[in-house]
C-alpha cells in the first residue's frame, strides 16, 4: 500500500511517464502525417492518373455541399450587412456598407465559411468512407490485386477538394454579396450596378490571390486530413466513427490556424 | 462432387516460409512457421481462431511484415523488396477475403474490371467485357453483372470475390475462411468452386479454414497450426488419426461424434 510519504513522488513519476508517452505519441503522429503528405506528393505527379475518379470526386464534393453553401453564404451576406449598418450609420457612413461587406466577405468570410462547411460535410464523409473501406478490407483487396489504392482513393480525393473548395468559395462569395445587396437595396434603395461598383472598388489584386491561395490550402487540408484519418483508421466500426469525427475536428482546427498565418503573410504584401 | 486428382509438382514449391514469427503487442501469434506450398496443390491450414492463420496469408501477400523469418514466393524473397516488385508478384496471387471485400460503391462489373484495367492496360473494351463475362460464368453468376454488392447474398459475394481474383488468372490462390458464415448448401458450392478453380486455372492454393468438410473436400494436404507452429501435417486421415486433445475436438465438433 502507498503511504502518505511516498505517494507524492510516485504520482510525480506516473505523471512524468504519462506525459512522456503523450509527447512521444504526438511526435509519432506528426511523423506519420509527414510521411502521408510526402507519399501524396511522391505519387500524385506520376502515372497512372485516375482522371475519371478525380472528376467523380469533384462532382461529389461540389454537389454534396452546394445547397448548404448557398444557404449559408446568403445568410452570412444578409446578416453581416444588417449587423454592420447600425455602427456605420452612427457615423453617417452607410454608403460604405457595400465596400465593408465586400472586404469582409471576399477577403475572409467566403473562404473560411466554405472551408468550415466542406470540413463538416466532405471531410467527415471522406473519413467515414475510407475508414469503412479499411475496416471491411476493401483497401487491402485493392493492394493485393496489384493496384494502388493510395493513388485511387487518396490522391483523387485530395486533388478534388483542392480544386473544388476554391470554386465553392467563389460561389459563396457571390451568393453572400447577393444577400448583402438585397439588404442594402431594401434599406438604401441602391441599384445593383452601383452596389457592385462599390463592392469591387476597395478590392485589390492581392485580395483575389490571398482568397484563392487560402481556399486551395483549405481544400488540400480538408482532403488530406479526411484521407489520413480514414486510411489509417483502426479496425472496427468504432474506428470509422472516430475517423469521421477526427477528420472534421482536425480539419477545422487547422483551417483556423492557416487562416491566421495567411492573413499575416498577405498583410505584408498590402 | 468428388475432388479430381490434382497434378502436383512436389519439386517446385511456389511458396516457402522459414522461421516466420509475428507478434502483436505482447501476443506472439506465429512462432517460427515453416511452410511449403507445391505447384498445383491445395494446402488447407487449420487452426483455432486467433492462432494466426489469416496473419500467415497476409504476410505471404505482403499485407503484413513478419518480425523474423523468410517468405519466398515464386522463389523471390518478398520481405524488404521494392513496392513495384511486390506489385508484380501480387498480380500472380489471388486473395479471397473472409468478408469478400467487394468495393461497395461499384457494381459487380466495375469490381471485376478494377484490377484488370489497372494491370492489363493494353486490353481493348471488348476484351475486358469478355474477361468479365468469362469469370462470372466460371462462378455461375452472370446475371449479377449490373448489381451492387449490397444486393448480393453472402454466397454470391464470396463467389464474386473469387471471380475478381480469377480475372487476373493468378497462379496462387489464398482463401481466407471461404465458407465462414454460409449455409451448408452454399458451403458445398464454394468447396466445389475451389476445386474447379484448381482444375481449370491450375492454381496452387492455401485455404484457411476451421471447417473440416471444406478441408476434407478441397485439401490435398492439411497442416494444423497450433501454438504458432505447424504441429501436424499430412492427408486429412493422417492429421486426425490421433488422440491428441488439441486436435480431436476439431474432428468431434465438425462431425458430431
Amino acid at each position: 500500500m502507498t503511504t502518505g510519504n511516498n505517494a507524492l513522488p510516485e504520482l510525480q513519476t506516473k505523471t512524468e511517464s504519462s506525459f512522456k508517452r503523450w509527447l512521444t505519441g504526438i511526435f509519432i503522429s506528426l511523423y506519420k502525417v509527414y510521411q502521408f503528405i510526402s507519399r501524396f506528393f511522391r505519387e500524385v505527379f506520376f502515372p497512372p492518373y485516375e482522371f475519371k475518379e478525380v472528376l467523380k470526386q469533384c462532382y461529389e464534393v461540389g454537389v454534396r455541399s452546394l445547397l448548404l453553401i448557398s444557404l449559408t453564404g446568403f445568410i452570412v451576406g444578409v446578416i453581416f450587412t444588417k449587423q454592420s449598418r447600425p455602427s456605420l450609420s452612427e457615423f453617417g457612413a452607410t454608403s460604405w456598407l457595400p465596400s465593408l461587406v465586400s472586404i469582409a466577405i471576399l477577403r475572409a468570410l467566403a473562404p473560411l465559411v466554405t472551408a468550415l462547411i466542406a470540413a463538416g460535410k466532405v471531410g467527415s464523409s471522406i473519413g467515414a468512407e475510407l475508414g469503412s473501406m479499411r475496416v471491411t478490407e476493401q483497401i487491402d483487396a485493392m493492394e493485393v490485386s496489384g493496384t494502388k489504392p493510395f493513388k485511387f482513393l487518396v490522391c483523387t480525393r485530395v486533388i478534388a477538394t483542392s480544386l473544388t473548395v476554391p470554386v465553392l468559395a467563389m460561389y459563396t462569395g457571390f451568393v453572400a454579396l447577393i444577400g448583402g445587396y438585397l439588404n442594402v437595396s431594401q434599406n438604401e434603395g441602391t441599384s445593383y450596378t452601383t452596389y457592385m461598383e462599390q463592392v469591387f472598388e476597395p478590392l485589390v489584386f492581392v485580395d483575389f490571390w490571398s482568397s484563392l491561395a487560402k481556399s486551395i490550402l483549405f481544400g488540400f487540408t480538408i482532403g488530406i486530413v479526411g484521407c489520413y484519418q480514414g486510411y489509417n483508421s483502426s479496425k472496427g466500426t468504432e474506428g470509422v466513427g472516430k475517423a469521421a469525427n477526427a477528420a472534421v475536428v482536425t480539419a477545422m482546427f487547422l483551417v483556423f490556424i492557416e487562416e491566421v498565418i495567411i492573413v499575416q503573410i498577405f498583410g505584408w504584401f498590402r | 462432387m468428388k475432388k479430381a486428382k490434382a497434378t502436383i509438382d512436389y519439386k517446385n514449391a511456389v511458396i516457402t516460409t522459414r522461421g516466420l514469427t509475428k507478434t502483436f503487442d505482447d501476443n506472439a501469434v506465429l512462432k517460427g512457421v515453416d511452410l511449403d506450398l507445391y505447384q498445383g496443390e491445395n494446402l488447407v491450414v487449420l487452426g483455432r481462431s486467433g492462432t494466426g492463420k489469416s496473419v500467415l496469408i497476409k504476410i505471404i501477400s505482403g499485407l503484413l511484415k513478419p518480425d523474423k523469418g523468410e517468405v519466398k514466393v515464386f522463389g523471390t524473397e518478398i520481405t524488404g523488396i521494392k513496392e513495384n516488385e511486390l506489385q508484380e508478384i501480387r498480380i500472380r496471387i489471388g486473395f479471397s477475403f473472409q468478408n469478400s471485400a467487394l468495393y461497395d460503391s461499384m457494381t459487380v462489373r466495375k469490381n471485376l474490371e478494377f484490377p484488370l484495367v489497372r494491370n492489363r492496360k493494353k486490353l481493348s473494351r471488348p476484351e475486358i467485357d469478355t474477361a468479365v463475362e468469362e469469370v462470372l460464368e466460371a462462378v455461375g453468376l452472370s446475371q449479377t453483372i449490373n448489381q451492387m454488392p449490397a444486393e448480393l447474398s453472402g454466397g454470391q459475394r464470396k463467389r464474386i470475390g473469387i471471380a475478381r481474383t480469377l480475372i487476373l488468372k493468378p497462379e496462387i490462390m489464398l482463401y481466407d475462411e471461404p465458407t465462414a458464415g454460409l449455409d451448408p448448401i452454399t458451403c458445398i458450392e464454394i468447396n466445389e468452386l475451389i476445386n474447379e478453380v484448381q482444375e481449370k486455372y491450375h492454381t496452387s492454393s492455401i485455404i484457411i479454414t476451421h471447417d473440416l468438410t471444406c478441408a476434407k473436400t478441397t485439401g490435398d494436404r492439411i497442416a494444423m497450426l497450433l501454438d504458432g507452429k505447424f504441429e501436424r501435417e499430412g492427408t486429412f486421415e493422417d492429421v486426425f488419426k490421433t488422440d491428441d486433445e488439441k486436435v480431436k475436438p476439431f474432428f468431434d465438433y465438425n462431425f458430431i461424434q
